[in-house]
């Protein structure tokens, strides 16, 4: 098990190590001067070449991706004199459009994306696995057909569409969710009013995967009803709804489990569209707008964020599914 | 001995967008206590479908089921073809119960063995958990399993084959059915674990006084442990009487074809196999005539065209051992004897 996590670890680092230098690699292929966009349009020579003193892009490629690394351990600061201005370990550079700290930016936007996947992810995971079973239980009967009717509409509107309809018809026409201009309100401070501003975010993400999980759920269901396993089950005497929900689900459960991690990782890089159209201040809205403004540091690091989080991700489903599945030791 | 089973012109049939498969078409067999009936015949021959039939196990709108299969429960008699899921349901596991050909996909790989065996007494015997496990670990014993306290803890993935096969013959024997079906159930396995489990499956049957329901296509394995057999053919049985009768007179072309077909050691090098020419019928077209018409040797010997026109009906001079077929008996006896004398000299 250490042995596992451990090497498991150390391939962790490398992939980031390379997936932040590749990214690293191609903004700095980009054909213009970064220090460049460091002010606005009166911009004077002297301006733009002590920004880029004081930013670090005078230095060879190699040291300025060393100083960034540098900067996740040991924090950094730029400039020298009254001028000076530093940002604290872990640092994840400072974005010159911005004009702040990259760290500070993630720490602002990561918590709107988290909240944004997590709720999706339970909805979504409630509504795509029942209606799974549902369909898989009355298959080709008229519960199975609807059923079928979601999922080809939940795959095939884009969230685009379901976005701009829940926020015209809901929030516009019905009233029923306030329009949120406030902006987001963290759980801790004031939980209705959280609840308010994620819920039409929440099912435009949710109904899209719920659809995937209806079709995988019924799948993964009706695959299971057929094994011998669960004929011997039947043949023991066990209730039907028992073979469902105790000896059918128990080996559904593990591949739902890999998927939903997965998605929900997925989520985290950024769910650019839902949160471009609720106006939320989430990761995906903040990597779209930087990279619009060839903001380096954000970029990169959403995009190590992003990894990290799948490569994590991916850790805990391999040690989880040791867990749920005994004929899987690590 | 007292009658625990009692088939009555089964018929079996599955609609399928082809047409209608009749998988069994008109089996009767009874089963007595202390006894091993073995169904015999090749795959699609109609015998697993014949003994899932007996479970209840076929889907209710998926299979068509007519005629009776009369089961001893008690003192009551129950008709599975008639009864409701819910008395089935109730019959299963207690009265009458199944092993499966293959042990190794027939246990449930994320639940520990020990609590797959509690859960077949705990579906019959509600809230007794403490006698579940204690009744789990005493059969896993008497099944052969040592240590049985820590292999009830272990998963189905730590067994080998012919062990798990021992635990699907305890999980069957959990409530002490009179009733067990074995559906191939050394098919699966290597032959010297196949001796053992047939041993262990004959010592269970004295101490249970089983009746044992044999479903296989393994005539070696018959001709150890059956009392009488019943050979099937296109959902049919085409002969059926004591496993001596079956075996050292066969009456149905069939059989005959059968018993010569098994691979023998032969003391003149390198003879052929004798396999039965052609292939089994389709269930959904069955022939008019006889179903095994089209692959019989001996149709030249009936009169005319009967073999290909006329279903044989399952008769015979000895009431204890019939056969389908429309040449003449005691034509087929002498016909026979010189056959199986050619086969196993």
């Amino acid at each position: 098990m250490l042995n596992f996590v451990s090497r498991r670890v150390f391939f962790a680092i490398v992939t980031l190590l390379v997936v932040s230098a590749v990214v690293f690699a191609i903004f700095s292929l980009l054909p213009f001067d970064p220090a460049a966009l460091t002010c606005g349009q009166h911009c004077t020579d002297q301006i733009i070449a002590a920004n880029r003193i004081k930013l670090g892009f005078d230095k060879p490629l190699y040291i300025q991706y060393f100083l960034f690394l540098g900067g996740i351990f040991l924090g950094r600061s730029y400039g020298t004199g009254s001028a000076a201005f530093s940002c604290p370990a872990p640092s994840f550079g400072y974005s010159y459009n911005e004009n702040a700290c990259v760290t500070d930016l993630l720490r602002e936007a990561l918590p709107v994306t988290v909240s944004l996947a997590l709720g999706a992810l339970i909805i979504w995971l409630i509504v795509g696995v029942s209606l799974g079973i549902i369909a898989a239980r009355f298959k080709n009967k008229w519960p199975d057909r609807v059923g079928s009717v979601f999922v080809l509409l939940g795959t095939s509107l884009p969230t685009f569409v379901t976005g701009l309809a829940l926020l015209i018809w809901v929030t516009i026409k019905w009233k029923l969710v306030p329009l949120s201009l406030i902006g987001y309100t963290p759980i801790t401070e004031n939980p209705y009013k959280f609840f308010q501003f994620f819920i039409l975010p929440w099912i435009t993400l949710a109904i899209a995967y719920a659809a995937l999980y209806t079709r995988f759920t019924r799948a993964a269901v009706l695959e299971t009803l057929g094994e011998d396993y669960i004929r011997t089950a039947r043949a023991k005497g066990v209730k039907e709804r028992t073979v469902l929900f105790k000896h059918t689900m128990r080996a559904v459960f593990a591949p739902i489990i890999t998927l939903a991690g997965l998605d929900f990782a997925g989520l985290i890089g950024g769910a650019i569209i839902t949160e471009t159209i609720f106006n939320l201040p989430g990761l995906g809205r903040l990597t779209l707008r930087s990279t619009y403004e060839f903001d380096l540091p954000i970029v990169l690091s959403t995009t190590i964020l992003a990894a990290a989080v799948v490569i994590i991700m991916n850790l805990v489903i391999d040690m989880l599914y040791a867990v749920l599945d005994p004929r899987v030791r690590i | 001995m007292a009658e625990l089973l009692k088939i009555s012109d089964l018929h079996v049939a599955f609609p399928t967008d082809d047409g209608l498969v009749r998988a069994v078409d008109g089996v009767s067999l009874t089963l007595n206590e202390g006894e091993t009936v073995a169904i015999v015949g090749e795959s699609g021959s109609g015998k697993t479908v014949s003994g899932l039939s007996v479970m209840g196990l076929h889907k209710k709108g998926a299979a068509q089921l007519s005629g009776s299969i009369v089961l001893k429960d008690g003192d009551r008699n129950i008709d599975i073809v008639t009864a409701t899921d819910e008395e089935i349901r109730l019959l299963r596991g207690r009265a009458v119960a199944m092993i499966f050909q293959d042990p190794m996909s027939s246990l449930h790989p994320y639940y520990r063995v020990g609590n797959q065996l509690a859960e077949g007494y705990l579906v019959h015997n509600p809230g007794q958990k403490k006698e579940a496990r204690q009744r789990a670990i005493e059969m896993l014993d008497l099944v052969g399993i040592s240590e049985p306290a820590q292999r009830a803890d272990e998963y189905p993935h730590q067994f080998s084959g012919g062990m798990r096969q021992r635990v699907m013959i305890a999980m069957a024997l959990m409530n002490s059915p009179r009733i067990l079906i074995a559906d191939e159930p050394t098919t699966a396995l290597d032959v010297t674990v196949q001796a053992q489990i047939l041993i262990l499956l004959a010592s269970l049957q004295k101490e249970f006084n089983m009746g044992i329901l044999l479903i296989t296509h393994d005539l070696g394995v018959v001709a150890q442990v059956a009392d009488r057999v019943s050979v099937m053919y296109g959902g049919r049985i085409v002969e059926q009487g004591s496993a001596d009768d079956v075996f050292y007179k066969p009456k149905a072309p069939y059989t005959l074809g059968l018993l010569k077909s098994v691979p023998r050691i032969s003391t003149h090098g390198s003879d052929r196999l004798k396999a039965i020419p052609g292939q089994p019928p389709s269930l959904i077209n069955l022939p008019t005539g006889c179903a095994f018409a089209p692959r019989c040797e001996f149709a030249s010997h009936a009169a005319g065209d009967i073999c290909a026109n006329d279903r044989p009906e399952l008769l015979g001079t000895n009431p204890n051992h019939l056969s389908r077929c429309h040449v003449d008996e005691a034509v087929r006896d002498k016909l026979f004897v010189t056959e199986l004398k050619e086969v196993r000299s």
